[in-house]
This record gives C-alpha cells, sequence and structure tokens, in this order.
C-alpha cells in the first residue's frame, strides 16, 4: 500500500483495524470471548505480554482476576485510593496486622491508614509474595544486561514508574510491591526459598474495597534463578460486583479484618458513599 | 553521644564513610529506622530489595541495607544483638485501630514520629516506606505465622551500620506499649556518628 501521500498513509494505519496480538487489550471488555462473569458486566479485559504493564482505575466493589496463562506470568502490583494516592498499599501493615507472611484467599490488602484497599477473594495459585517487592534497572542490568523498558528484560520498577507517571504519580510514590503467582517461603534461620509457580492457569480474584488506582507489571520475580529472563502472558479481566458487607464471610474471618473493613465503611460512609 | 528518649524520633545525616552506632541502653528496645540518600530522598531503603538481595529477612552483620534502586545506602559491620526485623513496618495511630482496638487511637506511633521528623526535611507522607526495626524480633513460622515476639535485645548491646553514601536517617524510638517489641515499656537508646563505642557492652 503506498504510503507516500497523507491519504495513502491513512488507508494503510486504518487497514490495521482488526489486527490481533498474543496479548492486547479487549475494548470493549464486553467483548471478550469467555467472560467469567454475567454477560455485560465486564469492565477489563486485556492479556499484558510477558515484560510489559497495564493499569486501570476500578470502581469500589469491582473484581479483578488475574490468571497467569502459561504459567511464568509474575503479577507486580500496587494499590493506591483513587483520588487520595497518599493512601496506599503497605505491605508491612498487610502482613503484620493479620500475622502472616503469605497472601491467600481471604487475605486484606490493606493501606498505611487502617484500612482495606482490596481483598483476595479466590485463589487457585497459592505461591505469592508480600516480602520480596520486584525488580530494578540495576538488578536487571547485572542479571539478564539491561532492564530498560525498552529492553527484552524490563524492571518491574522502571514499569511501575512508567504506570504511576501516567496516573500523576511520581517515583517517590512507589512503595514496596506485592507479586501474584511466584511465590517464595521463610525458613526458622530467616532464608528465603523461591518456589516458583503452581503452574498454567493459575488464576487470583481481588475484590476493590475502595476506588482504587491498580498498577501492574508482569516480569519475572527478583528470586527466579533461571538466566534467561522469563516471563509468559498475564490475563487481567475486571467486572461489576459489590464490595464485602456484613454478612460475608470475609467480613467476620478475623477480629483484625472486621476492624478494617469497619474503618473502611465508616470512612466511606462519611464521605457519602457506601 | 546523643540519648533519644523514650517515644520520640531522632534523625541525621551520616556522611559518607561514617560510622553510626545504635545503642539499646536498656533492653528490649525496637528502633524504628528509615535511611535516604541524602542528595535524593527519593532514593530511599527498600525492604524489599534488602530481603531479596540477600535472601534472608533478618539483618545482622554484612546485612547491606538497599535502596529502592538496589543501591547500598548502608552495611552492618557489627551486631552484638544478632537479629533485626525488616517485615513489620512501624506501629500507627491507624494500624493500632486494627491490631488491638480504637481504644489504642491516643497512643502515640513511629509514624507520627516519623511525618513529624521527615518534615524537617521536607519529607511527606508519600516518603514513609516499611522500615527497618532494630532488636524487634519477628520469626514466621512454617504456615506463614508472623508475630512480634520477645526481644533477644539486652542492655548495652548495639548495631553498627557503616555508611555506603550520604545518607539520611530517621528514627523513631518505638512508643508502642501494646506488644513485647521492647517489652511494654518504652526505653531510652543512644544514637552515636563516629567509631563505635568501646565500653558499650
Amino acid at each position: 500500500m503506498a504510503t507516500a501521500t497523507t491519504y495513502g498513509a491513512r488507508d494503510h494505519a486504518r487497514a490495521q483495524q482488526g489486527a490481533h496480538a498474543e496479548a492486547m487489550p479487549v475494548v470493549p471488555a464486553t467483548d471478550w470471548p469467555a467472560p467469567p462473569c454475567e454477560a455485560g458486566h465486564l469492565v477489563w479485559a486485556e492479556t499484558v505480554a510477558g515484560g510489559n504493564y497495564t493499569h486501570r482505575v476500578l470502581a469500589r466493589g469491582t473484581e479483578l482476576r488475574l490468571t497467569d496463562v502459561k504459567g511464568d506470568a509474575c503479577a507486580h502490583v500496587l494499590l493506591y485510593a483513587d483520588g487520595r494516592p497518599w493512601e496506599r498499599l503497605n505491605t508491612a501493615d498487610t502482613v503484620k496486622v493479620q500475622w502472616n507472611a503469605y497472601l491467600r484467599a481471604g487475605a486484606l490488602l490493606l493501606s498505611d491508614q487502617g484500612r482495606v484497599l482490596a481483598t483476595v477473594i479466590a485463589d487457585t495459585g497459592g505461591r505469592h509474595d508480600a516480602l520480596c517487592g520486584t525488580s530494578t534497572l540495576v538488578r536487571n542490568t547485572d542479571r539478564y544486561g539491561d532492564g530498560t523498558p525498552q529492553s527484552a528484560s524490563p524492571a518491574g520498577r522502571e514499569l511501575l514508574k512508567l504506570a504511576a507517571l501516567k496516573n500523576g504519580l511520581e517515583p517517590r510514590d512507589l512503595p514496596p510491591s506485592i507479586s501474584f503467582f511466584q511465590g517464595v517461603e521463610v525458613r526458622d534461620d530467616g532464608v528465603l526459598d523461591f518456589t516458583g509457580s503452581a503452574g498454567p492457569a493459575a488464576s487470583v480474584t481481588l475484590r476493590a474495597e475502595q476506588d482504587l488506582i491498580v498498577l501492574i507489571a508482569n516480569v519475572p520475580h527478583p528470586l527466579d534463578p533461571r538466566p534467561d529472563y522469563t516471563s509468559t502472558p498475564l490475563e487481567v479481566l475486571a467486572w461489576r460486583a459489590a464490595p464485602t458487607r456484613p454478612g460475608d464471610w470475609l467480613w467476620d474471618a478475623s477480629p483484625e479484618g472486621r476492624r478494617a473493613y469497619l474503618n473502611t465503611a465508616e470512612f466511606l460512609t462519611a464521605r457519602g458513599q457506601s | 553521644m546523643t540519648v533519644v528518649p523514650a517515644r520520640t524520633a531522632w534523625s541525621a545525616v551520616v556522611r559518607a564513610g561514617e560510622l553510626l552506632t545504635i545503642t539499646d541502653l536498656h533492653g528490649n528496645q525496637a528502633v524504628d529506622f528509615l535511611v535516604y540518600d541524602a542528595d535524593d530522598t527519593a532514593v530511599r531503603y527498600s525492604a524489599a530489595d534488602t530481603v531479596h538481595a540477600q535472601g534472608n529477612i533478618f539483618l545482622t552483620t554484612g546485612s547491606v541495607l538497599m535502596s529502592n534502586e538496589h543501591t547500598p545506602l548502608m552495611t552492618v559491620t557489627e551486631d552484638t544483638c544478632g537479629r533485626h526485623d525488616t517485615l513489620g513496618g512501624a506501629c500507627s495511630k491507624e494500624s493500632n485501630t486494627l491490631r488491638y482496638g480504637h481504644h489504642t487511637w491516643s497512643q502515640h506511633g513511629c509514624v507520627d514520629n516519623f511525618l513529624a521528623e521527615g518534615a524537617r526535611y521536607g519529607l511527606g507522607k508519600r516518603d514513609l516506606v516499611s522500615n527497618i526495626n532494630w532488636y524487634m524480633n519477628v520469626p514466621v513460622e512454617k504456615d506463614g505465622t508472623l508475630g512480634i515476639v520477645d526481644g533477644i535485645s539486652a542492655p548495652g548491646l548495639r548495631v553498627t551500620l557503616r555508611a555506603d553514601t550520604d545518607v539520611l536517617v530517621l528514627v523513631s524510638n518505638c512508643p508502642q506499649i501494646n506488644n513485647p517489641c521492647n517489652g511494654f515499656e518504652p526505653t531510652a537508646v543512644d544514637m552515636t556518628i563516629g567509631a563505635a563505642p568501646r565500653s558499650a557492652a
């Protein structure tokens, strides 16, 4: 197709309509072929390439399912209260308040304000990490030869910086992240053992308990011992649902969690939300 | 020598190559600690980078405190206690309401100390991240159960850190009275910049 003229260049560009890639967003999300929810409820459907990132703002009550399609995804996630990003994921409070170092079904992802950002409502993988954070330019350059976003081995922190900047945030707004699908275990003497993934098709589902900015980088776990940068697609689906309410088993699953839900509900009620 | 009273904050710039010694004067006190690159405070202590760089959640002699850009900020050159925490972070009025109940709201917390002390350097809430707790004992069980338990520190035990670049150090001498991080009774610690005191123990 001739592209020497404006008309030809326009025709050439428009001819790409309908093309498909292995990793891409499906817009509208309701066109996703196999929705895991009631038809029409999907609000986000995307496959994130290995070594890439994505971000979205989700309304309170939205459920977000991440799936490790081929077994070598690792979703490095940061959460912020939308419009109030100074309230953000606090991994220390998350593990300390709940008396557990591991992220499992029923775990609350806590902010630094004594409130819940999201709840892990389902998990078929069981290998996740709240301790090790993500990779950096320095570490990936040392391990893989490069860590820049343009390279074949982008670092998680570099991608999360870009996702943050697109939401009006800056590098100093990035606290330690959590990661799904590549886990670690702690020995008695504090040594960390990398457990790897549970294999293809593992999924984890989060429920937004506030309006959230969600940042996701899909890159290898920093303790992945393989010499090659190994990162495969991450499926991201989100759909309209309802936040955790009194009566839900999660609400009273622990005294600490119940107080976190109560604090969240009271805070939002005072703002005129519910 | 600078004695930091119970419940209070302390800060200093420690130049590259200088030593900072933290002495647990009365034993079993938790010393909440944050460190920033003095020339670029967007580069600051990363618990996650420190943990994955050394493959261990505990700190002791030889541990390197890594930044969020995976560069060394400080190195532990001497530790007469042997175990320090990277996971628990700071106590706060907000987290206290979850951990113990809303009756704790009017008690002191480390986050307030960090905010007030950091503000003197232009730092704000966004600049607070998961911190080190010197002398605090936080084991992790096989099933992931984690908790602050009785400390293993004693009067006079100390940890010495070498600054690997010019750093800004913020300390909150933990005021927590609801868990055994300080034996339920906050006490004073000593912060000394320079050579480690010979007679501290």
